[in-house]
């Protein structure tokens, strides 16, 4: 195998569906025997990024390549962006609401958690356009 | 300790999986926010949380946890029953509040783990 492409659209409607792109990715990885720390690391860095894009930003794309040595995972969103991304990276910064802090989200942890666990993280955020991170974990 | 010495311990009944109750299990973690659970957990197999909803199936399934306690008689919807059962995940439910649940398992021996 060279390279694995997979693309996921993200229901920014449905909070019960997020997860499942991560879900799948997770169900590749075990498949092609990547080193189980390795898949729990994009694992909880992709869903918390599939969280936020269901959360924030009214759902999005999340496009996984999986190569020999390495995962790359983008979460590309068209919300409203992200207006001071130095603040968002404070662990306990959040701007969720009441509503999904209720359903045990909005800690102000995911992207902290996105970095923390990823051995590559970069993001780009837009007022009014949207979001884009991209996540490397190396095998 | 199994599963099942979980579910004594608790005097809980068992939501899903049930068969799976022979599983081992030796650490847990009680938290009612996953963001913090994803943030702080290792190696814990015994999620105790007193959220129910889809969530906290799929927070278990990414940290490879293998059993949800559900605190103060929770009972979990049926779609985070469904999405459990898929996995093959076991669920419980006991009317312990949450610090006492926790007390009970330690004492009987379950660790904390270790934390990232």
């Amino acid at each position: 195998m060279e390279h694995l492409h997979l693309e996921y659209d993200v229901d920014g409607n449905n909070f019960v569906s997020a997860g499942q792109a991560t879900e799948n990715v997770k169900f590749c990885l075990k498949g092609l025997g990547v080193n189980p720390q390795d898949i729990r690391r994009i694992a909880i860095a992709m869903y918390e990024g599939e969280i936020n894009m269901v959360i924030h930003a009214n759902g999005g794309k999340a496009i996984a390549d999986i190569y020999l040595d390495k995962i790359v995972v983008q979460l590309i969103d068209s919300g409203e962006g992200i207006a001071n991304i130095e603040q968002a990276m404070q662990p306990g910064f959040s701007t969720a609401t009441e509503d999904i802090r209720s359903l045990g989200f909005g800690a102000g942890m995911g992207l902290p958690n996105m970095k923390k666990y990823t051995d590559d993280f970069a993001i780009e955020s837009t007022l009014g356009v949207g979001t884009k991170i991209t996540l490397t974990v190396k095998f | 300790m199994t599963i099942e010495q979980v579910a004594q311990i608790l005097n809980a009944e068992f939501v899903c999986c049930e068969e799976n109750k022979h599983n081992e299990v030796h650490s847990a973690c009680g938290s009612d926010m996953m963001s913090d659970v994803l943030a702080y957990v290792k190696d814990q197999s015994v999620l105790i949380t007193g959220l129910c909803n889809p969530q906290v199936v799929r927070t278990a399934e990414m940290m490879d946890m293998v059993c949800i306690v559900f605190v103060r008689g929770k009972r979990p919807s049926d779609e985070a029953i469904a999405l459990a059962q898929q996995k093959g995940l076991v669920m419980m439910t006991t009317q312990h509040r949450m610090f006492s649940a926790c007390g009970l398992l330690y004492s009987a021996g379950l660790i904390a783990g270790e934390s990232c």
